[in-house]
């Protein structure tokens, strides 16, 4: 088996690995290294051709091929590493050590002073959400007939029918239709749009898509290529009222139903997932319950915007930088972060106490929209940060910032109040 | 004529009512905020649209190019720039920016690379 050594070592050349590989040479790791199984840098955003990023980071809105070739060309500026074509099979965090099959030098041992779990996520299929019917060709992901059509030249179909109204699903209307396909609609499971208003906007209603909200499929329909599928409306237990339900003609089904954190490496090596994000748990540093492994991105929660999985990122790549050179070994004083009143979870999970004049993002999500709301961070009874907010609503991040040095106890409940209670 | 737009320039996703005749805008109701009020009037006349697609490159038979329009292009315009580009080939190398075709469909506005390929 061939041998490497480095500083730092980086599953996944997306946009989390790539920030995560700057901020470590910035903060003065040597050799920083990223294993990535695709054959280029730039993960999802090599078909993420359409522009909405960088908004936050960079002030201007961006196309994903634009946004990452920022972050590719700081990269190679500061000298930083990577292995293409080279899909990591095992991490051995007591050893500090990944294993990674490489079409180039074949099985091989990377020593690390500390790793960055840095895969990403991937789409959940028709399989996970169990739609009955056949089997037949012309069913896809979103993502992978947006990777068909806009990296390889692929059309997927003429007449289309997209189960999720998320931003993905939303996208590949728009692009399917300016391709010349035929959207004949979205299919939403429940009873608001999941992904952002723009989207449906500039996607749906520039190209007169109709959006069926509080409908799903039912079945698909076909033997060798899809003919159509069986669309319902729901009740309120988003159960199907199928004496309602329609045929729709179509020879493609798009499923954009969700996002999976891509774990199986992590789960392998014993790093403890946190039950709701399907993620590892991490603290203010984005280090995991194994310390010399840290993680960063949409492999720990899933984002709704790369700018925030840029600076997430780089606050990994700092701190496995500091891990490498033999900082942060330090004695952590650990605080747990507690879900309060419509919060679905919180991360980080856990905060290092003990750091000095510490500044924390809890970056969270709600369980269900609200108006007229506070959002409240409390020590031990006390309220150590607060901020209003017009409208919170489960498809977009909130956030609260609380400084270190004001825990007082062993836990930070976070929660959403209304205004004026 | 009266027209109800929804708001992109902020997450609040206002619902804003614009009255108006043809590129003269009467009233705007609705709008939280000038940038809305800006956005919705703007909606309203003359709506543009940021284009994204690929293009085929010379020679490669799986590799594309993608590229924009380097500032929005009028909405109703999107299709007749798609057949455009659709025809178009871009040769090797390429870098981010470069332009791929000039002023499309008389438009002032140029498609241009959104990606290096060596």
């Amino acid at each position: 088996m061939n041998k490497v050594l480095c500083d730092v070592a980086i599953i996944g050349g997306g946009p989390a690995g790539l920030a995560a590989a700057v901020a470590a040479k910035e903060e003065g790791a040597k050799k920083v290294l990223i294993l990535e199984r695709d054959n280029a840098l730039g993960g999802i955003l090599q078909q993420c051709i359409h522009p909405g990023f960088g908004l936050t980071r960079f002030g201007e809105e961006l196309t994903g091929p634009e946004y990452y070739g920022r972050f590719v060309e700081k990269a190679k500026k500061s000298g930083v590493e990577y292995m293409l074509n080279s899909m990591v099979l095992q991490v051995n965090h007591e050893a500090s050590e990944v294993i990674c099959a490489s079409s180039e030098y074949g099985l091989t041992a990377v020593k690390a002073g500390s790793i960055v779990l840095a895969m990403g996520c991937r789409e959940r299929t028709r399989a996970g959400i169990m739609v009955p019917g056949t089997r037949p060709a012309g069913l896809y992901t979103a993502g992978s007939a947006q990777r068909l059509i806009n990296r390889q030249n692929i059309m997927v179909g003429k007449k289309v029918v997209i189960l999720g109204s998320g931003d993905i699903g939303m996208i590949m209307a728009r692009r399917m239709t300016l391709e010349g396909a035929k959207v004949v609609m979205v299919v939403e499971l429940m009873d608001y749009l999941a992904g952002l208003t723009r989207n449906r906007v500039q996607c749906l209603d520039d190209f007169g898509i109709p959006l069926k909200l509080a409908h799903t499929i039912t079945r698909i329909e076909g033997n060798e290529r899809v003919t159509g599928v069986w669309v319902a409306p729901v009740d309120e237990k988003k159960q199907p009222l199928s004496d309602k339900a329609e045929f729709v003609e179509c020879d493609t089904v798009l499923f954009s139903v969700g996002l999976l954190p891509e774990n199986e490496l992590t789960r392998k090596a014993g790093i403890k997932i946190n039950p709701v994000t399907n993620g590892p748990e991490v603290n203010q540093y984005m280090q995991t319950s194994a310390p010399s492994v840290f993680a960063c991105g949409n492999v720990v929660h899933v984002n709704d915007l790369v700018d925030n999985v840029s600076e997430e990122s780089a606050t990994a790549g700092k701190y496995a930088a500091q891990y490498a050179m033999g900082k942060l070994q330090g004695e952590q004083k650990t605080v747990n972060c507690v879900t309060g009143r419509n919060v679905r979870y919180l991360c980080p999970h856990k905060v290092d106490a003990n750091q000095k004049n510490g500044k924390v993002t809890l970056y969270f999500r709600v369980l269900h929209p609200e108006e007229g709301v506070r959002l409240v961070a409390k020590c031990g009874g006390d309220i150590i940060a607060s901020h209003k907010e017009f409208r919170v609503n489960p498809g977009e991040m909130n956030h609260i910032t609380i400084e270190t040095d004001k825990i007082t106890s062993d836990s930070v409940t976070v929660e959403v109040e209304k205004a004026g209670e | 004529m009266k027209k109800e737009i929804i708001c992109t320039v902020c997450p609040r996703g206002c619902h804003i009512q614009v009255e108006g005749e043809g590129d003269n805008v009467i009233s705007v109701e609705g709008n939280a905020c000038k940038r809305g009020f800006t956005y919705a009037s703007a909606e309203f006349s003359h709506p543009v649209r940021i284009l994204t697609t690929t293009v085929k490159i010379k020679g490669a038979s799986h590799d594309l190019l993608p590229v924009r329009s380097q500032s929005p292009l009028p909405k109703e315009k999107l299709f007749e720039c798609m057949d455009i580009i659709r025809g178009a080939e871009a040769t090797l190398p390429v870098k981010c920016g470069d332009v791929i075709i000039p002023d499309i469909a008389s438009t002032g506005i140029n498609i241009v690379a959104t990606k290096n390929i060596d």
